[in-house]
């Protein structure tokens, strides 16, 4: 006998995805309500770490916000760094050295490479497979090694300064960053032969969560969530800063290799050989690199005219844009942070619905966002 | 790199807003601005916004950022404005009075307004009206004030922890 | 020290309130041994809950993933309060935040303990001084045992702060009259 499904009534679920979850990257709360296994309706509630950096932004002078830009997305907190950087040296018209800017775009780009290898592991580790993971952590540990010997510290590095960067390498590690390009480029193409195109992987990926390229416009996706809707807009390619204009590398996108352009996988895809083309940036800077000094002079009490400023930077999660307004004291006047992750979560909810529980969680990993850039 | 499409100077795009909006398209805001600021009236922030978009010459299809401002003696929610397709940026300022600020929402015009204009509310409490879904977003519900205000008093305690 | 019922108790006196009867002296090997028995499993297998808020979050991870690995501790990581004992607050605390903490202290199952992680934890961090929003220690909320400082602490540091919290729990009496 069977029973026809509308003879049985059923009940919409209130579920919640709380703040302490394990594949929510974060302290993101979502708000189910589902049919049984098909979600409705996800709502995302932020706020749980709201630290009010504007706020602190408009209270300390210039160079104390540098370890602040840190904390905003601290997987890219070189990019933050420099990002902020740039802005103040935009609105102050500071010329940086020469050899300082290569420097950030070497420390830009390795964690850029950093950045992307925590979010494949952790992306991995939520879809099931614990061990892609462990050897993400394996090579970053070795990039973790390269940061302590240029700054000092492992995850928040306080890098940059206005108007260069706070130390000069030390000798040694230009080298130590060749050998390790050499040790990690052979390791992507180990991760798609472990993981990228395993049957149960591409499975959960394809067709999940379609972004057209239109929408992904239409919402403000930036980075590689734009990119892998097949859009090839790349910061660095056509709205440059700092020395990339004379470096050669090619804007992944996404291509619909296996299900719809646009899907989970390809937003994966795309960070993967956005790690491969990092590292044909890297090895181009490790050659070209001048010699000279690393920090310009800035006055000790740091007051740049009164002007409006908007600067974007191309970091791992997206486009991180500053907007800073000066009013000529030594303290911001107002300083908005505009962050990829902010901005990817306009679209949760509408490319949630008609999901599974489980395809929530291949959403929020493949969106890569981080909690500190959603809620500042 | 990319073929740049046609870009248009900002004073440009303010004489083609003032042509057609007349003296909703207030003023220029240029030196010392980068981008540039075109200044225009709260009530038709909509309908520029909409030009902006549509317009095949300006193209503004990405709004990059939309912020509130507390200037001393007004509001102001700036909004950046981007064109993929001819590669030009523009702001967009509406200044508002302190009390009781509001303005038209964006949010149809580019989905990408929504949590930004949340953010605007919940931290500044300017309104934007007609917004599909205007509630407190970073703070939590039953937050009192909106901190980024220059006059903002930090609380004593918040259920019982000192603030 | 005898604690067993008055032997010969002479006519007048209060009689002890009736109940099983106390072990004697001889006892007290049997007690140390159960004692150092227990805390030793408890220490050796530290199952901690993983409660990554922010930056030190990720030391955390990487502490416990694969070049200083937690695991040799005996500490696995698990994503529910109900099958963990060790809370670790790895990061800022906003008051949002806040009532989800005790919510999860509350939660887990007794024996359990806290370890406070970071400046973010252990006072409120960098944003002490201008931030509205961030809970000025975790300590506020929930009762923490040991404090690791750092920004962020390394993971060699979160791991010897672990060692001391399986000192701690060595000494702790869990049989007998000083239990």
């Amino acid at each position: 006998m069977t029973i026809r499904p509308e003879a049985l009534p059923t009940q919409e679920m209130t579920i919640n995805m709380g703040p302490q979850h394990p594949s929510t990257h974060g302290v993101l709360r979502v708000i189910l309500t589902t049919d049984g296994e098909v979600v409705t309706r996800a709502v995302p509630d932020v706020g749980y770490l709201h630290r009010a950096l504007e706020k602190i932004g408009e209270r300390v002078s210039y160079a104390q916000f540098m370890p602040f830009t840190d904390r905003l997305d601290y997987l890219a907190s070189m990019n933050c760094n420099c990002a902020w950087a740039w802005t103040v040296e935009k609105l102050a018209k500071i010329e940086v050295p020469e050899r300082a800017e290569y420097l950030r775009v070497i420390v830009c780009e390795l964690n850029r490479i950093s950045s992307h290898l925590i979010a494949f592991g952790s992306f991995t580790a939520d879809m099931g497979a614990f061990t892609p993971f462990l050897y993400a952590i394996r090579e970053r540990e070795k990039v973790n090694d390269l940061f302590e010997m240029l700054c000092g510290n492992r995850l928040t590095y306080n890098y940059a300064r206005i108007g260069g960067v706070s130390a000069d390498a030390p000798p040694g590690f230009l080298e130590k960053t060749r050998e390790f390009l050499d040790y990690f480029e052979p390791k992507i193409d180990e991760y798609n032969e472990l993981i990228s195109y395993n049957k149960i992987f591409v499975n959960r990926l394809a067709n999940v969560a379609v972004v057209s390229a239109a929408d992904a416009v239409a919402y403000g996706l930036t980075g590689p969530n734009l990119r892998g809707s097949g859009v090839a807009f790349d910061l660095r390619k056509d709205e440059p800063y700092s020395v990339y204009p004379k470096l050669d590398f090619k804007v992944c996108v996404g291509t619909g290799e296996r299900g719809t352009l646009g899907d989970c996988f390809d937003r994966y895809m795309v960070r993967i050989n956005e790690m491969r083309e990092s590292v044909k940036i890297l090895r181009q800077a490790l050659e070209r690199i001048p010699d000279g000094p690393v920090l310009a002079k800035v006055p000790r009490v740091f007051k740049p005219p009164v002007g409006e400023v908007y600067f974007r930077a191309e970091n791992p999660r997206g486009e991180t844009g500053i907007y800073l307004v000066s009013d000529g004291t030594v303290n911001p006047y107002r300083l908005k942070i505009r962050t990829g992750s902010f901005v990817t979560m306009n679209l949760f909810e509408t490319v949630t619905k008609g999901l599974m529980i489980a395809d929530i969680v291949a959403v929020i990993g493949s969106f890569d966002i981080i909690l500190p850039e959603i809620d500042r | 790199m990319k073929e740049p499409g046609n870009p248009v100077e900002a004073q440009s795009i303010f004489e083609i807003l003032k042509g057609k909006f007349g003296d909703a398209a207030v003023d220029l805001q240029a030196e010392g601005f980068s981008p540039a600021f075109v200044v225009v009236a709260p009530a038709s922030v909509k309908e520029i916004a909409r030009f902006l978009r549509d317009d095949p010459a300006l193209s503004f299809d990405s709004l990059m950022c939309l912020s509130g401002v507390d200037y001393k003696d007004r509001f102001a929610v700036a909004y950046h404005l981007y064109s993929m397709a001819n590669r030009h940026a523009i702001g967009m300022k509406a200044f508002l009075p302190r009390e009781a600020p509001s303005l038209p929402t964006v949010d149809d015009v580019w989905p990408a307004a929504n949590f930004q204009e949340r953010e605007a509310f919940d931290l500044f409490g300017i309104v934007f009206e007609g917004s599909k879904d205007l509630r407190r977003i970073l703070l939590p519900e039953d937050w009192e004030g909106h901190p980024l205000r220059k006059e903002y008093k930090y609380p004593e305690f918040y259920h019982g922890i000192k603030v | 020290m005898s604690t067993g019922p008055a032997h010969g108790t002479a006519s007048g006196a209060v009689a002890a309130p009736a109940g099983p009867a106390l072990p004697g002296p001889e006892a007290h090997v049997l007690v140390g041994n159960a004692d150092l028995f227990v805390n030793w499993s408890r220490k050796s297998s530290l199952w901690y809950l993983l409660f990554a808020t922010a930056c030190c979050g990720i030391e955390l991870m990487q502490a416990g993933a694969s070049r200083y690995d937690l695991d040799r501790f005996g500490a696995v990581f698990r994503a529910t309060p109900r099958q963990a004992d060790l809370m670790l607050v790895a990061g800022t605390i906003t008051h949002k935040m806040a009532e989800r903490v005790k919510r999860l202290y509350d939660q887990m199952p007794e024996p359990k303990y806290v370890i406070s992680m970071g400046s973010c934890a252990n006072t409120g961090g960098p944003f002490y001084k201008d931030s509205y929003c961030v809970v000025k220690g975790v300590d506020l909320i929930i009762p923490v045992d040991v404090y690791i400082p750092g920004c962020p602490p390394r993971p060699e540091a979160l791991i010897d702060g672990i060692m001391k919290l399986q000192k701690l729990i060595m000494r702790k009496k869990n049989f007998g009259d000083k239990a």
